[in-house]
C-alpha cells in the first residue's frame, strides 16, 4: 500500500458517532482514573501508531492542537500524513510547544517535565500525554489515590517511562500546573489526571 | 417563493459542528483534571439567549450520544419553560431520549438545583452557570482574580463572609455558596441553594459546569472533596424548613414558598417536582395534597 492511500484510509467510519463514542472513553477515564474503559476499534492508523491511540487523536486533534509524536512515530511518513489528513493537526516543533503528544514508546520517552506544564495561571496550557502500553497488568502494580477514586485503584501498565513514579510525584508537585497522561492499550483506555497521587507500595 | 416544504435546515447530531465539540471537548478533559479551575472556552452563539443555559447546552451537545437519556430540570422542576425547551431542544436535535426521572437518567442538565433523589455513578451532572467566577463581585478585573486564583489568595472571600457575621450575626449568603475544592481552588457551585451544597461533596457523579456568556468550563470529577467555606465559631449550616412538603410531606428537602392567594395564604411543596410526584406516588400525602394523584410523565422514547 503506498503512502497515500495508508494516509487516506483507516479514519472513523462514522466521524460524528465514533468522536463521541471515544471521547465518552477518555471522560469517564479522566473522571475515574485507573479505570479501563473499552474502546472498539475504530480507527486503523500506519503501524508503529496503534488503533487506541490513533481514535483518540482523530476524537480530540484539529488545526489547533500542535502534536508532538515520540521518535518512533516520527520515522515513518504514513503516520504523519495520515494524522495530518484525519485530524489537520500540525507538528509542534518542540515538546514544550505541544497540546497532544502520542507516545508508541513510552519506556524511552524524554522526561515528563520536557513537556508543556501550562502556566500557574493557565494550568489548562499543558501537554496531554497519549501514552501506547499494551496492557495495564503487566507492569509494576501502581496504587492510586485521588479525585475520582472512591478509595484507591490498582493498575500495572506495562512500558512505562523510566523513573515514573518519581516523575509522577513531581508532577504532582507541580499543581496545578503538570501534563494529563491518557494510556491507551489495545482493549480501551485508562487515564492518570495529573490529580491522581500514586501510594507507593508498601513491602 | 417556491420554497420546498421539506428544505428545513438539518443540522449536525446535537447542532453543534465537530470542531466545536472537540474544542468544548479538550476543555472538559482539562477541566476535569483540575477540579475547580475554570477552564476557558470559545463559546459559541446558540439559538437560545445567554442566560437561558448556553453553557450547559454546550456541554450537554459536545458530551451527549444516541443511547443517552436526558433529563432537564429548572430550579428542580422538570416543567418550567426553561426545562422544557431544553429537552426539546435535544429532542430535536440529537433525537435523544428523554426523562424526568432522575434514577433512569444518563445526563442530567440542572440550572440551580440538585437533585434530591441520589446521584449513582454512571451518570453525569450539567451545570448551567451565570457566572462562574466566586470572586467576581469582590473584584471585577479578570486579571486579578486570575492571579488570586493563581496564587491561591483567597483572603478575600473570608473577609466576605466574615463581614456578614459583622453585619448579620451569620453567613447571609444562602445560594452560590463559595466551595473549595481538593483544597485547592475556590469555586463557585453555580446559584444552587446552599443546601445543595454537601450533595456536591465525594459525589459519585460527574459533575460539569458551563458558562456560556463567560466563557468557562469547569469540572468536579466523582469522589472529590468539595468543602463549604466557613470559620470555626460559625459553621457552615444548610437551610432547614420548620413544615414538611405541603404535598408530599417530605422532609429535609428543599421546598419553594408558593403563593395561593392575595390573603397572604402560601404552602411549602418541595423543589424537586419529580422527587415530589414519586413520593405522591407511593402514597405520601402532604396536608394540602390534592384528593387524586396528577397523571405522572413518563419516559418518552427517542422518536
Amino acid at each position: 500500500m503506498d503512502i497515500a492511500t495508508q494516509a487516506i484510509e483507516g479514519g472513523f467510519v462514522d466521524p460524528v458517532f465514533d468522536a463521541q463514542t471515544v471521547f465518552r472513553a477518555v471522560m469517564d477515564a479522566m473522571a475515574r482514573p485507573g479505570t479501563l474503559q473499552p474502546l472498539p476499534v475504530f480507527a486503523r492508523p500506519p503501524a508503529p501508531l496503534s488503533a487506541t491511540a490513533g481514535a483518540i487523536a482523530l476524537a480530540l486533534c484539529d488545526n489547533d492542537t500542535p502534536l508532538w509524536l515520540d521518535l518512533v512515530l516520527q520515522g515513518p511518513a504514513a503516520i504523519k500524513s495520515w494524522l495530518g489528513f484525519h485530524t489537520g493537526a500540525p507538528l509542534a516543533n518542540t515538546p514544550a510547544d505541544a497540546h497532544f503528544a502520542l507516545i508508541a514508546t513510552p519506556a524511552e520517552m524524554m522526561a515528563l517535565d520536557g513537556f508543556s506544564q501550562g502556566t500557574q495561571d493557565y494550568p489548562d496550557r499543558s501537554t496531554t500525554l497519549i501514552l501506547q502500553v499494551s496492557d495495564l497488568v503487566s507492569g509494576a502494580p501502581l496504587l492510586l489515590e485521588g479525585p475520582g477514586i472512591e478509595r484507591t485503584a490498582t493498575i500495572a501498565p506495562a512500558q512505562m517511562p523510566r523513573h515514573f513514579v518519581e516523575q509522577w510525584k513531581q508532577n504532582n508537585q507541580r499543581f496545578p500546573r503538570g501534563v494529563d497522561i491518557i494510556l491507551a492499550t489495545p482493549e480501551g483506555v485508562a487515564c492518570l489526571p495529573r490529580t491522581t497521587r500514586i501510594k507507593t507500595m508498601e513491602a | 417563493m417556491t420554497a420546498q416544504p421539506t428544505d428545513i435546515a438539518t443540522y449536525n447530531f446535537a447542532y453543534l459542528d465537530e470542531q466545536t465539540k472537540r474544542m468544548i471537548r479538550r476543555a472538559i478533559l482539562k477541566g476535569i483534571a483540575i477540579p475547580g479551575y475554570q477552564v476557558p472556552f470559545a463559546s459559541r452563539e446558540m439559538p437560545m439567549p445567554y442566560g437561558w443555559g448556553t453553557g450547559g447546552v454546550q456541554v450537554t451537545a459536545s458530551i451527549i450520544g444516541p443511547d443517552d437519556v436526558l433529563k432537564v430540570i429548572d430550579q428542580g422542576a422538570d416543567d418550567t419553560t426553561n426545562a422544557v425547551s431544553i429537552r426539546a431542544f435535544f429532542r430535536k436535535v440529537a433525537n435523544v431520549a428523554v426523562t424526568t426521572e432522575t434514577a433512569k437518567a444518563t445526563i442530567i442538565q440542572t440550572r440551580h438545583r440538585i437533585p434530591e433523589h441520589p446521584l449513582s455513578s454512571g451518570q453525569v451532572l450539567v451545570y448551567q452557570v451565570p457566572i462562574p467566577e466566586p470572586l467576581r463581585f469582590l473584584e471585577p478585573r479578570e486579571t486579578e482574580t486570575r492571579k488570586m486564583h493563581a496564587l491561591e489568595e483567597y483572603g478575600l472571600m473570608h473577609v466576605k463572609l466574615y463581614e456578614d457575621i459583622a453585619r448579620h450575626g451569620r453567613i447571609a449568603t444562602t445560594y452560590a455558596y463559595p466551595v473549595k475544592v481538593e483544597g485547592r481552588y475556590v469555586m463557585d457551585p453555580s446559584p444552587t441553594p446552599k443546601f445543595d451544597n454537601p450533595k456536591m461533596h465525594r459525589s459519585p457523579a460527574l459533575q460539569l459546569f458551563g458558562a456560556g456568556r463567560e466563557k468557562r468550563i469547569y469540572a468536579l470529577p466523582p469522589f472529590t472533596d468539595v468543602v463549604s467555606l466557613d470559620f470555626e465559631d460559625h459553621p457552615f449550616e444548610v437551610q432547614t424548613f420548620d413544615q414538611p412538603c405541603a404535598l408530599c410531606a417530605a422532609e429535609n428537602v428543599y421546598l419553594d414558598e408558593v403563593i395561593l392567594d392575595d390573603h397572604g395564604g402560601h404552602m411549602f411543596v418541595c423543589s424537586d417536582t419529580d422527587h415530589c410526584e414519586k413520593r405522591r406516588e407511593q402514597g405520601h400525602r402532604g396536608h394540602l395534597a390534592p384528593e387524586t394523584p396528577s397523571a405522572l410523565e413518563k419516559t418518552e422514547p427517542a422518536q
